[in-house]
């Protein structure tokens, strides 16, 4: 691809909407005002983890003065899943997790709507449970969803009929026989990783209300305004027309916010509602184990190396623990089936990627989607397998890691990547070949790393979409359907529209989310934004720059070629002439005889990858799986606490190949932020589940990073190697920057005290009870 | 049962009548429409809902909005001063130290009342009084560069 020169793109503005952020300006779903007759919403939730419902009464709640709402799963019954339709709205006949939602009530205060939960009751017959996702693949599990194969479901979904198993991806590559002799050493291990939550400090919160006509507006906190009116719209079979999704700033998602989780229930209640609006929001109890959360997975991997370090073979089973519901959760199994060897070269592979039913929490995209969990085990896998030949971890990832040209796990061509780069680099910059010095007695150091690659993790099709407008001033509207859930999505679309269009980023103006007038996008999801709805703008951008040049080059009689727009001026190369674009966008331009050109700039632009292809059920094969993979390496320095067991990060170091940087300083926050929710998940972080029961659902007692656990000092190398179909090159980084850290941590524990954590996280208790068994 | 209070909320007197049971923060959110104050987890682990009390930070959803009978309360929108940002908004926004935003206006007030305290914070300091405060997003870094930065502005202006 050619060389733009660009004067926007790849400068770190500040993000555009930050003087509303820090002054309290900016309004959030709950801070919006909705009056006196605003309803308040509760959900009334299961108390168990797998039963028959055998009663309900709402009566008492009924009665109740102030209370204007009841509903139940028999009010509306209809099933909802973004790839697999398995999930009531509210729970029929049966519920399959603690938490799930059984009734919600409307009231006039959320007091009264707390004691009308109360006064639902509700009997259940308690059924045997799923609570390991291998024992529940097995055929001694009881079935959770009998009607699995009747599920409306994606056609890249293989569904197990008889069994809890509702995506099985697999890969047949190469010849195993041949791959395990030519072996000198074959390793075989287990790893797991619990469930966690993505904590957005927003919790969920919707507002719905139904005006006389019957139109819905939903006000939801969410990264899908697009795909929530889709769902809702089709589970309760009305028009899509009829819903409208508004969305202002959102306070965090990473995943949580994708899809529907309790925003059906808020419409229904409005349904109801006598067109008064009803708000529902999340406790944070609520939020940490009743909307999504990440799957824990055990994961069993068997890998081949020669002597020099090349890997033979691998055969990987992940049994992911997806949870009562796994409408979203199936296409995580996918992803880490068509991502299963992590980014390496094997020849020769067997993979089993299973999604598993269990009476858990339901399993949702989280930041990575399925990246991570796989991660923990595959990059721990091969530096255990370098430390038995006594080979170096850094020379191995770099022998085996994926370069341009060869074949990827699902037989696609890997497209030109800086990942062996990033591996250098990012082992360069912690000094990898120095030894670490401990800060004092009884403290020792070590350092680890770990490399990772990511593909957005969507259907083949996802589509995106942009207008601009302009104003009399000369100033320009950019509309998008992608959310800003803090990632910075509006700064990076004003940049681009700007560059794309040759005005000033203060002429732009990007608008937050509304159904009705946005255009639009798939879902903010699998950090394809910068890189899909980028290319929308780009070509919005192009049309109305078109637009305008095409009406000044008629007026002054030039050839369009040798009109261009800087800094919101259009410019004559040949004639050097120069007009502004104040008042021309909107009213046009009067040429030399009297009469008028142009008209008000409207620029339209849309992007969708087409290329994607199906893969084979029984194989994983097909010649282009996914659009590309954002690849990336980090390496850290851990000191031990030999009388505590207590980790701490001294530094940490990441390198990801970004394809081009629109905004260096906005990459390098996602990778500072990314490293440290991936080092809090790899510490601290675990939702405690007995017999589906979550124990720890408060910041109590589930502890995220605080400003003092993160690492003493992170250091941020961008790689910058091209996409051919992204806007200026650039791919995405959102998630990738927390994929390499939790391995990467085990694994400078491992070089600090011997101590090797198969299960996630490395608390101080098992570094040091393994330290202890050491010394035995 | 209902009170008839009187507070000052960013140099402005109300005199309102609140529930006994209702938080500062509902006080603040509900009553006086002041919703740059965040609820993050209503049981003061989050931080998101800090406000100054007589100059203090307090978790706001811990205290009763009765108890701030007679007394200061600077939230958010109290910080700019006639439209021009305080140093550390300011430096906040300079430096990317707001991602989401829904951390930040109680990541502001209990930055702001260390500032006040400690003019001269170590980097130690900077991320114990911000300990309180849960970020998702930003991993911290750019929160503590912003506080660095704006109390070198502070200095700098009381000096000059």
């Amino acid at each position: 691809m050619t060389i733009q020169k660009t004067t926007i793109v790849g400068q770190s503005f500040p993000r555009v909407e930050s003087n509303a952020k820090v002054t309290g300006a900016a309004q959030y779903v709950d801070d919006m005002q909705f009056g006196a007759n605003l309803l308040y919403g509760k959900l009334k939730r299961s108390t168990v983890a797998h039963g028959w419902i055998k009663r309900i009464d709402t009566s008492k709640a009924k009665a109740l003065p102030g209370v204007r709402v009841v509903v139940t799963g028999q009010d509306y019954p209809g099933l909802t899943g973004l790839y697999l339709s398995d999930r009531p709205t509210f729970a029929v006949d049966r519920v399959r997790f603690i938490g799930e939602p059984v009734a919600g009530v409307a009231a006039d205060t959320p007091e009264l709507a707390e004691q009308a939960c109360e006064l639902i009751e509700i009997e259940y017959e308690d059924l045997p449970g799923v609570f390991d996702p291998e024992f529940g693949a097995s055929a001694e599990a009881p079935l959770l969803h009998p009607d699995l194969m009747d599920y409306a479901c994606a056609p890249f979904i293989f569904r197990q009929p008889g069994t809890n198993i509702s995506n099985h991806f697999k890969v047949r590559k190469g010849d195993m026989d041949a791959g395990w002799a030519e072996a000198d050493q074959i390793f075989e291990h287990t790893y797991y990783v619990p469930h966690v939550q993505h904590v957005p400090l927003e919790t969920h919160a919707a507002v719905a209300q139904v005006d006389g006509n019957g139109k819905i507006t939903l006000w939801s906190a969410s990264q899908s305004p697009f795909a929530q009116r889709n769902l809702i719209a089709k589970s309760l079979g009305i028009s899509h027309s009829r819903l409208r999704v508004i969305t202002p700033y959102i306070g965090g998602g990473f995943g949580a916010k994708a899809g529907v989780s309790m925003e059906g229930a808020c419409v229904i209640m409005a349904l109801q509602a006598k067109g008064r609006p009803v708000k529902l929001v999340m406790s944070r109890a609520e939020e940490f184990y009743t909307t999504f959360v990440r799957q824990g997975l055990t994961a069993k991997i068997k890998m081949g190396m020669t002597a020099d370090g090349r890997i033979t073979a691998m055969q990987n089973t992940y049994y992911w623990d997806a949870g009562a519901y796994t409408e979203y959760g199936v296409n995580i199994t996918r992803a880490a089936g068509y991502s299963s060897t992590g980014p390496y070269f094997v020849p020769n592979v067997h993979a089993d990627s299973l999604c598993v039913y269990t009476n858990h929490p339901i399993g949702g995209a989280m930041r990575g989607f399925g990246m991570p969990e796989i991660h923990w085990a595959i990059e721990q896998h091969i530096d255990r397998m370098a430390e038995r030949m006594g080979l170096d971890p850094v020379q191995v990832r770099l022998l085996n890691c994926l370069k341009e040209g060869q074949e990827t796990v699902t037989g696609m061509i890997m497209h030109p990547t800086g990942l062996s780069q990033c591996i250098s680099k990012a082992a360069e910059a912690i000094g990898w070949d120095k030894p670490s010095k401990p800060s004092g007695p009884g403290k020792r150091r070590g350092k680890g790393i770990a490399a990772m690659w990511k593909a957005p993790a969507m259907p083949p099709n996802p589509g995106s979409s942009s207008t601009i407008r302009f104003n009399e001033d000369g100033t320009c509207l950019v509309n998008i359907g992608g959310v800003d859930m803090g990632q910075g999505a509006l700064t990076i679309a004003a940049q681009l529209a700007a560059e794309g269009l040759g005005v000033p980023i203060s002429d732009v103006r990007v608008n937050t989310v509304d159904t009705d007038y946005s255009p639009y996008e798939w879902q903010t999801v699998a950090s394809r934004l910068t890189w899909s709805m980028g290319n929308a703008i780009l070509r919005a951008a192009g049309e109305a720059k078109q637009q305008i040049i095409e009406m000044v080059a008629e007026v002054w009689g030039e050839n369009p070629q040798d009109l261009d727009i800087i800094e919101g001026n259009v410019v004559s190369y040949a004639t050097e002439e120069s007009v502004p674009l104040k008042n021309i966008v909107v009213y046009g331009m009067q040429k030399p005889d009297g009469t008028w050109a142009g008209g008000p700039v409207v620029g339209k632009g849309r992007f969708m990858p087409t290329y994607v292809t199906p893969l084979d059920a029984e194989t994983g094969q097909g010649p282009r799986a996914v659009v590309h993979f954002t690849t990336g390496a980090q390496a850290v320095e851990v000191e031990i606490d030999e009388e505590t067991g207590e980790v701490q990060v001294i530094n940490l170091v990441s390198a990801y190949d970004v394809g081009k940087a629109i905004n260096p300083d906005m990459v390098r926050t996602q990778m500072e932020g990314g490293a440290v929710q991936g080092m809090s998940t790899a510490l601290l972080e675990s939702i405690i589940l007995r017999n589906g029961k979550p124990m720890n659902p408060s910041f109590t007692d589930y502890r995220i990073a605080t400003a003092i656990d993160a690492p003493v000092s992170m250091e941020n190398i961008i790689v910058e190697v091209p996409q051919d179909d992204g806007p200026y090159g650039a791919r995405g980084i959102g998630e990738h920057a927390m994929v390499p850290t939790a391995p990467a941590i085990a694994n400078a524990v491992r070089a600090a005290v011997g101590v090797a954590i198969d299960s996630m996280p490395i608390t101080s208790e098992k570094v040091w009870a393994g330290m202890r068994n050491d010394k035995q | 049962m209902k009170h008839d209070i009187t507070l000052t909320v960013n140099g402005e007197p109300y005199h309102i009548t609140v529930q006994s049971h209702h938080t500062l923060l509902h006080v603040l959110r509900d009553q006086l429409v002041l919703t740059g104050t965040k609820n993050g987890c209503s049981e003061g682990e989050c931080g998101a809902c800090t406000v100054l009390l007589d100059g203090e930070p307090v978790n706001s959803c811990l205290v009763l909005g009765v108890e701030a009978n007679g007394r200061a309360i600077t939230t958010v929108e109290g910080l700019a001063d006639n439209g021009r940002l305080a140093p550390i908004q300011q430096t906040l926004v300079e430096l990317g130290g707001t991602q989401c935003g829904f951390c930040t206006p109680g990541v502001l007030l209990s930055a702001h009342a260390l500032l006040q305290r400690n003019p001269n914070p170590t980097e130690y300091e900077i991320r114990a009084g911000l300990v309180g405060n849960l970020c998702r997003c930003t991993g911290y870094v750019r929160i503590v560069d912003a506080v660095r930065e704006a109390a070198r502005l502070q200095q700098a202006s009381a000096t000059s």
